[in-house]
């Protein structure tokens, strides 16, 4: 089983701040989140919770306007909020990798596929030319692209969009990471590919054991391949736990009404309507008390006003909220 | 790419074709070559006696059509002032102005780019603002007025640089610094446009989630995306240095293509003027065809377009 020495990233009471005209934008406010080696943990919940600053944030890749701040954030024991710019592109790229949500534009339509794949095993010095192309060509075909060697020499737009997300997701294995983050990796593409996509990033977490950190909003894929889920809204973790836990008991409100949006093969009955959370996401420019779901949530009650304290059992289950344990249990 | 090249070169022979009857017949429309070149004075048999010697009684197509094939032999017929054929007076002058203008447009690029990167790079700041100042002052003087400054103070008070003539390099920096100084604002402006753009694209952002070095993902993966407008200014740019800028060319005092048109078309040396004509218009033509053949190489999509 994980211990803590198999803890690649720790990060404890995350912000981010974006100054708009209107005010403080707090995006991302008091996020803890721990990803072990070979788990994949899902980053879930609706656009603009601030699951994809989060992911940015964590790679230091955030906007320049943004303000991030964290309690902790460490990287395999490495703290990250002291190191200089120097080791942080040290380490993306060779021991954190990213793979972004539209393959479409996030390769440089000037440079070859080839190019774009070597140069991140050459800048950080794991070998020659030659390697750096034998381990492009075993990449690619591993993520099964046909006659991998013939690709090198083509550009981005000689391929299909989910021929460009099996490049970049090789792209971002090329120096065997120990973390890889994936902000919506199958959101741009058809659904039929999708599948494809989502199976052979299950596959290469395990076969090379690293802590899959997938931020997406589509729950059916949170069921296929999630360890741990952390359900994000209005920029707080507002429940997370096993994925199994999570489906099965889900503590707050909003991960039951999430639940409750989709139909779940041989529990929802044919004909059945399925949910929706009414009401909108709370503004998030300026300060905020209390639990930010309350104005949607139909258990709310006077002591949502106050601040909320996290709660969670022996198992790493946790969630903020607070309804008894078994409010939401469904009536047999 | 072979193609593309191909389809380019034969595109720009036939511009060529089309500028060369252009500019013969601008030359023809301008007025009766004839009377000019006999004196407003003289008499009708004068007139014609010229008119046949130079044969322009015949019909313009035959005219353009033995030009043509002349110039095409590399004989671009005498001047009328010179005791020169027009091909030597022009190979003359050529390595004054192609030496002048390729100092300045590497002086204009050496100058635009990196104020361009560095003003995109730190856009709405006062870098960038700086970088604008320098462009609006570089466009608001004009040249012969940079050119003296230049002369009053690298030359005279400093003593640094000689002020005029052909002899060394060093006669040729500060018209260079003059003519490129005069391109960069336009070239910087389109370079930090097309990187503000660049630099707020997706591949960028991978590029820094590579961990590769703020240099390589400024050049390598920004810069390359952004200067296909800046090659294709740059080239005009270039073209217009390379016809000659009378101006510079005659603070200076260098003897180069910009200063031989002024003469030429001040004495009514048609042939001489039209053979600057050709020339500088296969200048353009050539030039146009480079930046196009450029563009390819650094943008693959271009090479299927």
């Amino acid at each position: 089983m994980s211990g803590a020495g198999d803890i690649v990233l720790d990060v404890q009471n995350l912000e981010v701040d974006i100054p708009t005209p209107g005010g403080m934008l707090h995006a991302v406010r008091g996020v803890s989140l721990t990803a072990r080696r070979g788990e994949t943990l899902c980053i879930v919940g609706e656009s603009g919770c601030g699951k994809s600053l989060t992911s940015l944030a964590l790679m230091g890749l955030l906007p320049a306007i943004a303000a991030r701040r964290a309690e902790r954030l460490s990287f395999a024991g490495e703290d990250l909020l002291r190191a200089p710019a120097s080791r942080l592109r040290a380490l993306r790229g060779d021991r954190m990798a990213m793979i972004f949500q539209d393959p479409m534009t996030c390769l440089n339509p000037s440079l070859t596929i080839g190019d774009q794949l070597t140069e991140t095993f050459l800048r950080h010095g794991k070998g020659n030319r030659r390697s750096a192309r034998d381990r492009a060509v075993a990449l690619l075909e591993r993520v099964g692209i046909a006659g991998a060697a013939g690709r090198l020499g083509q550009y981005p737009h000689q391929l299909s969009g989910g021929l460009r997300q099996r490049v970049v997701i090789a792209m971002a294995l090329m120096c065997g990471p120990d973390l890889l983050l994936a902000d919506e990796p199958t959101t741009a593409l058809d659904a039929t590919i999708q599948l494809g996509i989502l199976q052979l990033l299950a596959e290469l977490q395990r076969e090379m054991r690293m802590a899959l950190v997938l931020v997406t909003h589509d729950l059916g894929i949170v069921a296929r391949i999630a360890d741990r889920v952390a359900v994000m809204y209005a920029g707080e973790v507002v429940e997370e736990g096993s994925a199994a836990v999570v489906f099965d008991a889900p503590r707050h409100p909003y991960t039951r009404g999430l639940m409750d949006c989709i139909p779940q093969p041989g529990r929802t009955p044919p004909g059945t309507r399925l949910g929706t959370i009414p009401g909108l996401v709370p503004s998030l420019v300026g300060d905020m008390q209390g639990c930010a779901f309350r104005g949607r949530c139909p258990h709310a009650m006077p002591a949502c006003t106050e601040p909320v304290a996290v709660r969670g059992d022996a198992e790493g289950h946790a969630w903020r909220c607070v309804l008894p344990e078994n409010a939401l249990e469904r009536a047999a | 790419m072979l193609r593309f090249a191909a389809r380019r070169l034969l595109l720009a022979l036939a511009v060529a074709l089309a500028v060369s009857a252009i500019a013969f017949l601008l030359l023809r429309v301008s007025g009766d070559l004839a009377t000019t070149l006999a004196g407003e004075e003289a008499a009708p048999a004068e007139i014609e006696r010229i008119r046949s010697l130079y044969g322009l009684d015949r019909p313009l197509v035959v005219q353009y059509g033995e030009w043509l094939l002349r110039s095409l032999s590399g004989d671009l017929g005498r001047s009328l002032f010179y005791p020169e054929s027009v091909a030597n007076l022009i190979l003359d002058r050529l390595p004054n102005t192609a030496i002048l203008a390729g100092l300045g447009l590497v002086i204009a690029l050496l100058l635009s780019l990196p104020l361009g990167v560095v003003a995109a790079m730190w856009r709405n700041t006062w870098i960038d603002r700086t970088a604008l100042g320098i462009a609006v002052l570089g466009q608001a003087m004009p040249s012969f007025w940079f050119a003296l400054l230049l002369i009053f103070f690298f030359g005279l008070t400093l003593g640094w640089l000689p002020v005029s003539g052909t002899e060394s390099l060093a006669n040729f920096v500060m018209p260079a610094v003059a003519l490129g100084w005069f391109s960069t604002p336009v070239l910087m402006r389109l370079t930090r446009a097309g990187m503000v753009e660049v630099l707020g694209a997706d591949y960028i952002r991978t590029a820094h989630a590579k961990g590769l070095p703020v240099h390589v993902v400024l050049v390598k993966h920004a810069l390359r995306n952004a200067v296909a407008p800046v090659v294709a200014l740059a080239s005009v740019q270039f073209g217009n240095m390379l016809s000659g800028s009378v101006v510079i060319e005659t603070v200076f005092a260098l003897q180069g293509i910009g200063y031989l048109a002024w003469e030429a078309i001040s004495r009514k040396d048609f042939p001489v003027v039209q053979g600057i004509l050709l020339v500088v218009a296969l200048f353009y033509v050539l030039l146009t065809l480079v930046s196009d053949l450029l563009n390819a190489w650094l943008d693959p999509r271009i090479r299927e377009g």
